[in-house]
């Protein structure tokens, strides 16, 4: 028992004192972060260019003004120009494009063509489309001679923004948000199967490591190639929870000064309340009351956001997180470990990586769909297989788990990485000191069957 | 009194029989030689007194009781194939080593001070195993071999990768914990030290012993039939019927002759015949080399 202990704390030390390791823990909550930030960033970017779009109409006027001018594009509408001349001077006149309606348009959903030098972003077509089918409908509205429409339809008029609010078993209920609960998501599933992927991975790396300079052979006198590899196994799990834990505070620093920098350390409800008309209060000479209130809408969303972000059972997470990735990386590390014992280098463990990734990746990509429907029976499944619950699994807590389901799935999981550590550790131990001859599935079978 | 006994080993792996009823006994503060071609079972053996491996019938003893899985404690090994981490500081290393044979590290420490001045390689400690030389890696393995003082150190080659004058410090530091108690058994190829080194060996081919005792007794028989003669100056000897000459060499104004009698007659009557001849400086039975033996025995088994 204490020389597993010895080993342990060198596998442990020797990767925390690397700089690769204490950059990689600084560094990764600022690559999630821009995961996340970045393309959100690019949609809203894309085209940042003022575009002028010619609108033309052939031989009628029923849109004459119909679109309105956005931030990015006007939309200047040129009565009696020929779409042949226009055609060739578009560009040079200063126009983005032209936009060709023919009166068919009514009647005929694809009677009408954008032309461009460019292609042009989705957010302008989807603003044309969308102006042109209100102004249809409103004619169609129109013919068929209803008193009032004006009206009636200005009454008509609503907007919907869905609140969700869960009760959980205890009758507790909570305002959260979808988006949210998505993002926790996607972080907790990605992050699953990043820590277990790399973590695995060094595990096997060490062992080819252990196994190519014949440190091995020096070891094994002293302690078993169980414990030898337990150790190893071990002591890189800690090394993967010292890195969580430093994230998990580095988060938890970080939603304090948010709290107390941005927020004032008021209670949330309140501020979200008391805060815009603070913001008006103290900006209001400097900034233009149009762009105060815009900033104070701004901040009223962020607190909402936060304060649904609070409301994530984050012990449930955290405590479901830190098991899934023990049991899962204890699950693919010690099938890492196995296959690192039987090649001679690290080129040679393709061909047993390949039926190891399949279920990792899979489940990444089952993870990523559950977002959009976390109650399917797909996702259902592959939170309860073993192989693929630690993923899986995180993406669904976030929107709620029965707990029974939660427990199931880890009951598996314990049953089945302790299946594999053992069949793990017989391979390791026959794999590990065999050198030159090259190892298949077959052979791996035959050492499972050696005894002592 | 035998310090480790191995009885009737056996040991398979799937169809290929490894060992096959192979028994050693190695007294205790001797140097025993375990030979043998690549292949023959050696480094099995070697792995099942470490109990890396444990054999699939026979029995393993330890100062006459039965092995057990604490006696790592009081066994070093040092493997043929061996090596260390080579991004791990030298020091380091080697205390890692020495605490995973029980020792504390505090212990440890100090151990390896005395023997990292002892193989005058001080300066190292603190420098990455990558930046030393193949000599020094194997210095550094040297002393984590036999750092917690262990009963019976198992060499494997342990000279490979050394110069001249450094194989014989090893070889001198060999010999010195023979004398200070330790029972060593010695893995090699290079029958040079066996003859040097070796109390007592085995020669194991193909899974079985072919040949064990003492290295004197085992020279002594195979040499039965053949004698070196030395003359001042040059001289040509004449066979007779006694005797065929199989080499005859003259340097350094001598003449130095084997011979072989053609059956066991005592020496006198050899000399007798050759009296005349010339001066004798020396006339002896020649053992052959343990090189000549272990070709010869290897080869008449195939």
């Amino acid at each position: 028992m204490n020389k597993i202990s010895v080993i342990i704390r060198r596998e442990y030390l020797t990767r925390v004192r690397k700089k690769s390791f204490i950059i990689m823990t600084i560094l990764a909550p600022l690559l999630m972060a821009a995961l996340i930030v970045v393309p959100t960033l690019i949609m809203m970017n894309d085209d940042k260019d003022f575009k002028k779009i010619a609108v033309i109409e052939e031989g009628s006027d029923l849109f004459r003004n119909v679109i309105p001018d956005t931030k990015d594009a006007d939309f200047v509408y040129l009565p009696g120009v020929n779409i042949d001349v226009l055609k060739n001077t578009f560009d040079t006149a200063g126009y983005y494009g032209i936009l060709w309606i023919s009166p068919e348009l009514i009647n005929t959903p694809n009677a009408i063509q954008l032309i461009s030098k460019k292609q042009p972003p989705i957010g302008l077509l989807d603003h044309i489309s969308t102006s042109l089918e209100k102004e249809i409908e409103k004619q169609k509205l129109l013919a068929y001679n209803i008193k009032d429409l004006d009206n009636i339809l200005k009454d008509v008029k609503t907007n919907v923004s869905v609140q969700t609010i869960r009760i959980d078993d205890s009758g507790k209920v909570k305002t959260t948000s979808t988006g949210i609960s998505m993002a926790l998501a996607y972080i907790g599933g990605f992050l699953m199967y990043m820590l277990v992927f790399i973590f695995g991975a060094q595990v096997m790396r060490g062992v080819i490591e252990e196994k190519t300079s014949r440190v091995v052979e020096v070891i094994v006198s002293s302690v078993k190639p169980v414990q030898l590899m337990m150790g190893k196994i071990v002591g890189i799990a800690l090394v993967g929870l010292t890195q969580f834990l430093i994230w998990i505070i580095l988060t938890v620093g970080m939603v304090a000064v948010v709290k107390t920098v941005v927020l004032k350390d008021k209670d949330i409800t309140e501020v979200a309340q008391t805060m815009p008309q603070n913001i008006m209060t103290q900006t209001q000479e400097s900034i233009p009351p149009a762009q105060a209130e815009e900033m104070s809408e701004g901040l009223k969303e962020f607190t909402r956001l936060f304060e649904n972000a609070m409301n994530q059972d984050w012990f449930l997470i955290i405590l479901s997180f830190i098991f899934y990735f023990l049991t899962g990386y204890l699950l693919y590390a010690s099938v890492f470990a196995a296959i690192g014992s039987a090649v001679d280098n690290e080129t040679e463990t393709q061909q047993f990586m390949l039926p190891v990734t399949i279920p990792i990746i899979l489940a990444l990509m089952v993870a990523m769909g559950t977002m959009q429907n976390p109650e399917s029976s797909i996702a259902f499944w592959f939170s309860i297989i073993p192989f693929t619950s630690p993923i899986v699994m995180m993406a669904r807590i976030p929107f709620g788990v029965p707990y029974w389901q939660i427990f199931l799935s880890m009951f598996l999981m314990v049953i089945t990485f302790i299946g594999f550590v053992w069949m793990a550790a017989k391979i390791y131990r026959t794999g590990i000191l065999m050198y030159g001859k090259k190892s298949s599935w077959k052979e791996i079978w035959k050492w499972l069957k050696y005894s002592g | 009194m035998p310090l480790f006994e191995a009885k009737n080993i056996t040991k398979t792996f799937g169809n290929f029989t490894a060992l096959d009823n192979v028994s050693i006994s190695v007294p205790e503060q001797s140097i025993y030689g375990l030979l043998g071609p690549n292949g023959a079972g050696k480094t099995t053996l070697i792995r099942i007194i470490n109990q890396i491996t444990g054999p699939d019938a026979g029995e393993l003893f330890m100062n006459d009781r039965k092995l057990v899985p604490g006696d790592v404690q009081i066994i070093g090994y040092l493997p043929e194939e061996r090596g260390l981490y080579k991004k791990m500081k030298v020091g380091e290393q080697a205390v890692y080593f020495a605490q995973l044979k029980g020792l504390t590290k505090a212990e440890a420490v100090k151990r390896l001070k005395y023997w990292f001045k002892k193989l005058d390689i001080v300066d190292w400690w603190g420098k990455k195993v990558e930046e030393l030389s193949k000599g020094m890696q194997q210095k550094v393995q040297f002393i984590t071999t036999v750092l917690h003082e262990p009963k019976l150190i198992i060499f494997d080659e342990p000279f490979t990768g050394f110069d001249p004058v450094n194989a014989n410090i090893i070889k001198n530091e060999i010999l010195f914990l023979r004398e200070r108690g330790a029972t060593i058994i010695f893995s090699t190829h290079n029958m040079g030290s066996v003859e040097e080194l070796c109390d007592n060996i085995t020669l194991i081919n193909k899974a079985k012993t072919i040949l064990e005792g003492s290295v004197d007794d085992i020279r002594r028989k195979w040499a039965a039939n053949e004698y070196e003669l030395v003359f001042e100056g040059e001289i040509n000897l004449k066979e007779n019927g006694l005797f065929t000459i199989i080499d005859s060499r003259f340097e350094d104004e001598r003449s130095t002759i084997r011979l072989k009698t053609e059956r066991d007659m005592p020496a006198n009557e050899i000399l007798s015949t050759v009296l005349k001849s010339g001066k004798i400086i020396s006339f002896n039975p020649a053992l052959p080399s343990m090189n000549e033996i272990f070709i010869r025995v290897v080869e008449t088994r195939n």
